[in-house]
């Protein structure tokens, strides 16, 4: 046994292309326990494509290994037991209630032909009380606003009890308050549930806000890591980015005209 | 209406439907005698049949195996047609979306054409439209897996888009080569109810049964694809596999469905919504009001069929669409709910 706990997420040479192209380009990095890590990043750079990679929806080269376990071992199930996906843009059927999609959770724990357990109907309620929907729990998913519907994707993935979450532009259909209301709720949940948070984001003041350390990724490469404060320079995004930009005091990202 | 009362509300649907059908009839036969007769074919009961031998024959022969047919088919289009809405995630497929009727046709225009004139094509349909009907949905699939990626239920229901109008032109020019053949194919694809005893059930029975067990033990898995391929792919289900298990399934008993009674539009598309409409869009509730709502449905049309004209018999496909359309737009109309 080694003295040292094997990191939640650990990449090693993780390369994915598509349709004959590289994508994403040889990278290495590691997500302890925990953690939260942001990857930023110009579109096209990736981002979603690792995310989907690590989610097992798209074949890779290299390593990928989840609490030291080799990710092309795990299988579609052990997979979903051990990484929950908040999508960009989640496919809600509209007249599905919102407690039979939180129970959608549960699918990873119920065998093909199976149905759902006691515990996992306990897993998805727990969870929908997590997430403050026990009064729209009966509600049909189209009749929900942006940030009920945010909660109740939220609550869907927490009810996977994975320990890795996965959030691809969790907030980028959100107006201000309900973002840092969405991140407040996700960081809440890390430190509760001991979840590792991975995300992606495009706002670069609140990617830094929340994120203990940051990766940005351009050209399918990580060409800085480390936390907010160095990674965050202008410099750095004006580069990658092609922004001009003031970095104030506090981190905040601030673009400039001119 | 509560949820729970939704399946016992169904069973009485189908009941009463089944017993309207063995009833009305040209000849006159009342509930109490039926029920005797079926109480003497029962052991230990020691009932006498009131009917005289005619009648019994009426019933037994004749009305009740076409009811049970008329039960089958409607049950199995249902059925698929609410499966390959779940799997495609299209409100418009349809069961013949990969195309099964066009091969169906096929099928039965080259066995009418080209087998010699003479042969019982009561007998020689069935398996020609069965066949005509796998082989489409096979090279359907063919064409739609070499090409498929993330949007690969997009992909397969453009390729049976593609295989039905090749195979409806073939079987267009082999019909203008073959004028004679026509009439015989023409009344086919308007869809019957063959009134030929309990042979046909026995024929499609199988298949039914089959196709239905296994839709039918998919129905949570079903749920989990109302979020979409990628989504699903990412809480554990092979989205793929699933696909293809419930495209055979409801093809498998599609086609038999189509072979016995030609083709019969619109209830593999009407039942599901109305259904959908009114419970909700869960495919645990949805798939087994469908099999007792289409089954109902498709009895009761084939009476309307069979007595509006009588003793002439109207296309059932007709009836359907006649009295379907307006039936759905209603509840279309005065539903709330809306398409998932």
């Amino acid at each position: 046994m080694s003295a040292e706990p094997a990191p939640a997420l650990a990449l090693d040479r993780a390369s994915v292309a598509l349709g004959g192209r590289t994508i994403v380009d040889g990278v290495s990095f590691a997500v302890g326990a925990g953690e939260w890590v942001t990857l930023i990043g110009p579109n096209g750079a990736g981002k979603t494509t690792l995310m989907r990679a690590i989610a097992g929806l798209v074949p890779h080269e290299g390593r990928i290994e989840l609490h030291g376990e080799e990710h092309r071992r795990l299988g579609r199930r052990g997979l979903a037991r051990r990484v929950a996906v908040v999508p960009q843009s989640p496919v809600l059927p509209a007249g599905m209630a919102v407690s039979d999609y939180v129970l959608l959770g549960r699918t990873p724990y119920v065998s093909y032909f199976g149905r759902e357990s006691r515990r996992d109907v306990a897993a998805a309620a727990e969870a929908i009380a997590r997430l403050d929907l026990d009064g729209l729990a009966d509600r049909q998913l189209g009749t929900l606003s942006g940030g009920e519907r945010q909660r109740a994707v939220l609550a869907r993935a927490i009810a996977q009890e994975a320990p890795l979450l996965l959030l691809d532009e969790p907030t980028s259909a959100l107006d201000a308050g309900r973002q840092q209301e969405a991140l407040e709720l996700i960081d809440a949940l890390r430190l509760d549930a001991g979840l590792t948070v991975f995300g992606a984001m495009h706002d670069l003041t609140l990617a830094g806000q929340y994120a203990s350390r940051l990766l940005l990724l351009s050209g399918g490469r990580i060409v800085a890591q480390g936390p907010p404060a160095e990674v965050l320079t202008e410099p750095l995004i004006a580069e990658h980015y092609g922004a001009r930009v003031r970095v104030v005091e506090g981190g905040a990202v601030i673009p400039v005209r001119g | 209406m509560s949820s729970r009362l939704w399946l016992p509300g169904a069973a009485v649907f189908l009941v009463a439907a089944l017993l309207t059908g063995a009833l009305i009839g040209p000849v006159h036969i009342g509930l109490g005698e039926a029920l005797e007769s079926l109480g003497a074919k029962l052991p230990l009961l020691h009932v006498h049949s009131p009917l005289s031998p005619v009648d019994e024959s009426i019933l037994w022969d004749i009305r009740v195996p076409r009811v049970v047919l008329g039960a089958l088919v409607g049950a199995m289009l249902a059925l698929a047609g609410a499966s390959y809405q779940g799997v495609f995630r299209n409100p418009l497929a349809d069961p013949y979306l990969l195309g099964v009727a066009a091969g169906a046709g096929l099928g039965a225009t080259i066995a009418v054409a080209y087998l010699p004139h003479g042969t019982d094509y009561q007998k020689i349909l069935p398996p020609a439209a069965f066949v005509g009907a796998a082989v489409a949905v096979v090279v359907a699939y063919a064409i739609g897996r070499t090409t498929g990626g993330s949007s690969a239920g997009a992909t397969l229901v453009l390729a049976g888009v593609t295989v039905a109008s090749f195979f409806t032109a073939i079987q267009t020019f082999i019909q203008q080569q073959h004028s004679d053949t026509f009439q015989e194919v023409y009344s086919w694809i308007l869809g019957r109810l063959p009134s030929s005893g309990w042979s046909d059930v026995t024929l499609l029975l199988p298949y039914v049964c089959v196709a239905a067990a296994g839709i039918l033990l998919h129905r949570r898995l079903l749920d989990v694809l109302s979020v979409g391929d990628e989504e699903a792919a990412s809480l554990g289900v092979h989205v793929g596999r699933v696909r293809l298990v419930i495209v055979v399934c409801a093809t498998v008993g599609t086609a038999g469905a189509v072979a016995v009674s030609g083709l019969i539009g619109f209830v593999g598309i009407i039942v599901p919504h109305a259904i959908r409409l009114v419970a909700g869009p869960s495919y645990r509730l949805l798939l087994p009001l469908s099999v007792m709502v289409g089954a109902g449905f498709l009895v009761l049309t084939d009476v309307i069929a069979r007595t509006a004209l009588s003793p002439a018999e109207l296309p059932i496909g007709v009836v359907t669409a006649f009295f379907g359309a307006p039936f759905f737009a209603i509840v279309l109309r005065t539903s709330r709910r809306m398409f998932a």
